[in-house]
């Protein structure tokens, strides 16, 4: 077993640009074997993306990804999730004219060497999934209900419960947290706690600071296409934090405060946030 | 039992229904040939040339899109299958050639369509006059007799009496949907199929390869329209150039009937049977109910635009 500070995946020099648009510019980011980490940002900041390239959705146009230590070439989703990356996108990514029991196993269906479908197997493991994971009692939700018909939450259950089925050793939540009811989100804020008790690594992304904060143990803010910088929640209080990331909306940068909380010691939240500073009038 | 239960099986018994009432009302208006099994033999002949096709084609309406070529595909099959039946003497080796070719005009719509991104409705539209006006082209308007191939293993297979009464094109048929069946409901690229058409940018980000899915959807197609030219074909022991032509509608129209929306997503094989049983009995029936020949289109129609009209009500409930 690795020790916890140990990283577990790392980003370097990540760019992204659609178009002419340069959304992602020279991000580094990694996160430990159990470590849970908030990510935060505005919106269109490049959030989902710099996650979308983690999961092997998008190429990036520059920079290297490395899993425990390797750099991983010729990278792509299937390739993410056999490493043990899971998902819960923004977008849930789910198929909501079909069943609860093919959406939890869509795109890593339980087969047969020849590729068939065990369907009792995926249905039974269903029913443990919605047990276990997602506290669904409710007598009207069935293996077989239909996606498309569940209320909002339920169907973020779904998402989650999925990513968390697979055993991941990392989990990445895109927003989990939005449109959900209190008691829902406390029940995710529950999910993420338990990843880092089974020694797993988790990002939570979102934009509700007060969310993030009281299960993260890093914070890590992006604006506008780079890393402005990161904070051990040892370091700052809730209030600090919150007062800092007005200024980073405002100014698009921390004013060089931030605290230098990386797990290694080329972290370039520093001079990146700096980089953006001299760019202000 | 398969994904969203209801709704799927609500589609099912109403194309059920609708074939059962059209049914009852040939026997109603017409008991003498409706009683006798001579029509249902007839049927046997005929409706497989396109059931086969339109089962094909329920895979490429679940993944939200549409081929407007196989018709094409299968008259430049036949063509295929006749020229090279002639130059080698051979069935065998003229139907596998036949069919390769088949794959490959499919294979073809799906590259357009994949890589460079173009609909396939209007690139399907072009393939098809592509391979209609090379078909006459390349055969210069002359048909060709088929007769020799009569004595062949393989044209008792394919197009033979079973018993001396039963088309052996109606086992294909039914092969062929037990099969399609397997595929979509039973493994995992069936289940890709699905995910394709109902959400690409979900199924995308799960891993799956929706490219992938849909160039193999559009090869298997022009495989099954190959199959479909050659039977209908050796059925005549002649191959006509004009091969495929008034096949389009009636297909797609049977794919409909059986429920499978145009928007895709989901869809079922047994529809697409049903639907494709349906067409064939219509036609047949309204001529044996001693209606002009005239009346078939009408009829096809109301009822094509009927049933869509239930089954999309259906669903929405
Ligand atoms: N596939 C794409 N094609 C073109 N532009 C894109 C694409 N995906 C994202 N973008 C653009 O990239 C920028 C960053 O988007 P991203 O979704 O990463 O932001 P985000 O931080 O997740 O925002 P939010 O909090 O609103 O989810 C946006 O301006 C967006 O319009
Ligand atoms: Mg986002």
């Amino acid at each position: 077993m690795a020790s916890p500070g140990e990283v577990l995946v790392k980003m370097e020099n990540v760019s992204k640009s659609f178009g002419h648009v340069n959304v992602l510019r020279n991000v580094n980011f990694e996160i430990g074997h159990n470590e849970v980490v908030g990510l935060l940002g505005d919106n269109g900041a490049g959030k989902s993306t710099l996650i979308k390239i983690l999961t092997g959705v998008h190429t990036p146009d520059k920079g290297s990804i490395y899993w425990k230590g390797k750099k991983i070439v010729h990278y792509n989703v299937a390739r993410a999730r056999d490493l043990g990356i899971e998902t819960v996108f923004q977008e849930r990514a789910l198929s909501e004219q079909h069943s609860l029991w093919r959406n939890v196993f869509m795109g890593r269906e339980a087969t047969d060497r020849w590729g068939f479908i065990n369907v009792s197997k995926e249905k039974k493991e269903t029913q443990r999934i919605m047990r276990d994971y997602m506290g669904f009692t409710s007598s009207a939700l069935t293996t077989d209900a239909t996606v498309g018909t569940m209320s909002g939450g339920e169907k973020q259950g779904v998402a989650i419960a999925r990513a968390l089925h697979f055993q991941a050793d990392l989990i990445i939540l895109d927003e989990p947290t939005t449109g959900l009811s209190l008691s829902e989100t406390r029940k995710v804020l529950g999910f993420v706690e338990d990843i880092k008790k089974r020694g797993k690594a988790c990002i939570f992304i979102t934009h509700n600071i007060y969310h993030v904060y009281p299960v993260a143990e890093r914070i890590v803010v992006l604006d506008r296409g780079t890393m402005v910088g990161q904070f051990a929640k040892s370091d700052v209080t809730l209030e600090e934090l919150v007062d800092r990331l007005y200024l980073v909306a405002k100014t698009g940068s921390l004013s060089g405060q931030e605290t230098n909380a990386s797990l290694s010691d080329n972290a370039t939240g520093e001079e990146i946030g700096q980089d953006r500073q001299s760019d202000m009038p | 039992m398969d994904s969203n239960i209801l709704r799927e099986s609500k589609t099912q018994i109403s194309v059920s229904v609708v074939f059962a009432a059209i049914l009852l009302l040939f026997i109603i208006g017409n008991p003498a040939t409706f009683l006798s099994m001579r029509i249902y033999y007839s049927f046997m002949v005929s409706v497989p040339f396109f059931a086969i096709m339109a089962l094909s084609l329920t895979l490429i309406v679940i993944c939200g899109e549409i081929d407007l070529s196989f018709p094409a595909i299968m008259g430049f099959s036949g063509f295929i299958f006749t020229t090279v039946f002639h130059l080698s003497g051979s069935v065998g080796f003229a139907l596998f050639l036949c069919v390769l070719v088949g794959l490959g005009a499919g294979l073809l719509n799906g590259l357009l369509i994949v890589k460079l991104q173009l609909p396939s409705l209007v690139t399907t539209l072009g393939t098809q006059f592509f391979w209609m006006g090379f078909t006459m082209v390349a055969s210069g308007g002359l048909g060709k007799t088929l007769v020799p191939t009569r004595e062949s293993v393989l044209y008792n297979m394919m197009v033979g009496r079973i018993g001396g009464i039963i088309p052996a094109q109606i086992l294909w048929m039914v092969l062929f949907a037990v099969i399609l069946w397997v595929v979509l409901n039973r493994h995992r690229f069936g289940a890709h199929i699905y995910y394709t058409g109902d959400n690409p940018a979900s199924a995308r980000v799960l891993g799956i390869n929706v490219n992938r899915v849909k160039m193999i959807v559009f090869t298997q197609m022009g495989a099954f329209s190959a199959f479909a030219g050659v039977i209908s074909s050796l059925e005549v022991v002649y191959f006509w150039p004009t091969l495929g032509q008034g096949y389009l509608l009636r297909t797609i129209a049977a794919v409909f009937l059986g429920g499978t929306p145009v928007e895709g997503g989901i869809g079922t094989i047994y529809g697409t049977f049903i639907g494709a049983l349906i067409i064939g009995k219509l036609e047949a029936g309204i001529i044996a109910m001693g209606m002009h020949g005239f009346w078939t289109q009408l009829i096809y129609g109301l009822i094509v635009v009927v049933s869509i009209a239930i089954h999309s009500v259906l669903r929405r409930r």
